[in-house]
């Protein structure tokens, strides 16, 4: 089949490949134009300083040099790391027992209704849901109103604005993603693997821990490194349910944007912003199969 | 069998803890867009669509609506046709340097809004090119492209390549092909990529936030409307945007359900 595909295609090969640039160029052109071209300009300016209301063409790395001393901004990158990675544990944490709960307990017609409830709260906007939880967490509101009532607390608790607040709206959002990625994984495990174990004297928990965990274990890095990188590029969630306490980067960089019209340095904390993500990629690349979609 | 009792008890509690968690915000969000008073927070003071009536006399809010849908709707038609010729042209054709090409066109997957929204910002900066809905939606179908793309291709199965020469023997021309026969073959995967896409863009704040200056779309008027605390008329709009999202999903759900289990 391939020779005959072959020798009919000789003729038309030139004609054919031409056709087929047409065809993929414009997609191309638009990723390079309003991606590529962007991302190398930002790259540049992160090298740049502003002096005043412009920006000077220096090229140096004292943006980066004054990212690492200057501890206001070095502590944006713990922050962000230190939440990521609490938001990120939690998650998952919370998400796996769901996820094996609606995929072993919940009888099989009823799983799909089952995820699709858990994803509903999804599809609020973007912006509201973190809004919702402040209506939750505020001093007047329903939790300290409740505590208050059942006469839990006498003075409200300050929920609001603080880095506890920031993680409840992070893990309510990744909860819902991990759920699926992790489901999706364990409806695809073999029942004989536990069978197998079984017979050869393996109890429930033993099970479990060598052979369900190991084999579930690419969903879960996965979810995970999604969960990483949209916690730690987010900038609305911590914005409206952190507050100005602990700024993450993306908030010192809308602020460096916002209020200083820096430029470049917004730009090398981007930079930073995209190193922290690449090492999360590679530490756990083996696991993961994003690529071959 | 007291053990499998008790194990049941457990993961059912469980089930039930982790959806009151989930859905703890939405309900708070919903009830009190109903508040009969200027605070969307307990005590509940009774039942009124005060907020409701409120949000449709806002004349910025209805046109950052307006604004949202034709961004969402022209950026996802343009990212599914761009998508949709590029996994034709990279599943059907051998082009050198093919794998560098599907990389490249996957490659704003991994990169955060910010960092997408940054960029476009420097460079019309430069550019001098002013910011408008156009920009946003520029943006927006960098983000998109990717996902449209990727699952076009990842449909495109081999089996279909003999429907198409078949097609071809019988006289049609590479954009008849395209259109009356490997189209319609893919239209489950073109439908669910043109709906994400449409969701995504419909709700996407950063781009927005930093590409637009006066037409801004729903989600930076919310933001804008956060700035006066909080308000029952934050949560009326909240929940219709939910109640619009859950609409869209409920379609793209029973139409592409139905459709898998026809085939």
């Amino acid at each position: 089949m391939a020779d005959t595909a072959l020798t009919s295609a000789t003729a038309l090969e030139d004609a054919d490949r031409r056709k087929a640039w047409g065809f993929v160029a414009p997609a191309l052109l638009w990723t390079v134009a309003f991606f590529v071209v962007p991302f190398a300009f930002m790259a540049a300016m992160s090298l740049w300083r502003r002096e005043g209301r412009d920006i000077v063409h220096a090229w140096n790395f004292d943006n980066y040099i004054r990212f690492f001393s200057e501890n206001a901004l070095f502590r944006g990158l713990v922050n962000s790391l230190e939440i990521t990675v609490i938001v990120t544990v939690i998650s998952v944490l919370l998400a796996y027992p769901l996820a094996w709960i609606i995929a072993e307990r919940v009888p099989k017609r009823l799983q799909r209704m089952a995820l699709i409830l858990a994803i509903l709260p999804f599809w609020t906007s973007y912006v509201v849901r973190s809004y919702s939880w402040l209506l939750v967490l505020s001093k007047n509101g329903v939790i300290n109103q409740m505590f208050m009532t059942i006469g839990l607390i006498s003075e409200p608790l300050e929920l609001a604005s603080t880095r506890t607040a920031t993680v409840i709206g992070f893990v309510h959002f990744f909860v819902m993603l991990l759920t699926l990625t992790i489901y999706s994984n364990l409806i695809q495990l073999s029942p004989n693997y536990r069978r197998a174990a079984a017979d050869l004297g393996a109890n429930a928990f033993q099970t479990f821990w060598h052979v369900v965990l190991p084999l579930t274990l690419p969903g879960i890095m996965t979810g995970a490194f999604l969960t990483f990188v949209l916690c730690i590029g987010d900038y609305v969630t911590p914005q409206i349910l952190g507050g100005n306490n602990e700024l993450v980067l993306p908030q010192i960089i809308m602020l460096q944007l916002g209020r200083r019209a820096d430029f470049p340095m917004a730009a090398a904390l981007s930079i930073v912003l995209m190193l922290a993500v690449t090492v999360a990629y590679l530490a756990c690349a083996r696991w993961l199969k994003i690529e071959r979609a | 069998m007291l053990r499998r009792i008790f194990a049941s008890v457990l993961s059912w509690t469980y089930l039930v803890l982790v959806y009151a968690f989930i859905f703890l915000p939405v309900a708070v969000l919903v009830l009190f867009s109903f508040q009969d008073g200027r605070l969307p927070v307990p005590p509940f003071n009774g039942f009124s669509l005060q907020w409701y009536g409120a949000v449709f006399a806002d004349r910025k809010l209805m046109a950052a609506l307006g604004n949202s849908m034709v961004v969402a709707l022209v950026s996802s038609v343009v990212s599914v046709l761009l998508g949709f010729l590029a996994a034709y042209a990279l599943a059907r054709y051998k082009l050198p340097g093919s794998a560098l090409q599907r990389g490249l066109l996957i490659a704003p997957m991994t990169v955060s809004y910010l960092i997408i929204a940054l960029g476009l910002l420097s460079l019309m900066n430069a550019l001098h090119i002013p910011l408008s809905l156009m920009t946003v939606g520029i943006g927006h179908v960098v983000i998109n492209l990717p996902l449209c793309f990727a699952i076009i291709y990842a449909s495109m199965g081999d089996h279909h390549i003999n429907i198409e020469r078949a097609a071809r023997d019988l006289g049609a021309n590479d954009f008849k092909v395209m259109a009356l026969v490997t189209a319609p073959m893919l239209m489950p995967s073109i439908l669910a990529a043109f709906f994400l896409s449409i969701t995504f863009s419909w709700d996407e704040f950063i781009i927005a936030f930093l590409l637009s200056r006066f037409d801004v779309t729903l989600p930076v008027e919310i933001w804008s409307l956060l700035r006066s605390g909080l308000n029952p008329k934050t949560n009326a709009i909240g929940s219709l945007v939910f109640l619009a999202s859950v609409a869209v999903l409920l379609i793209l759900e029973l139409s592409l359900f139905g459709r898998t289990k026809k085939q």
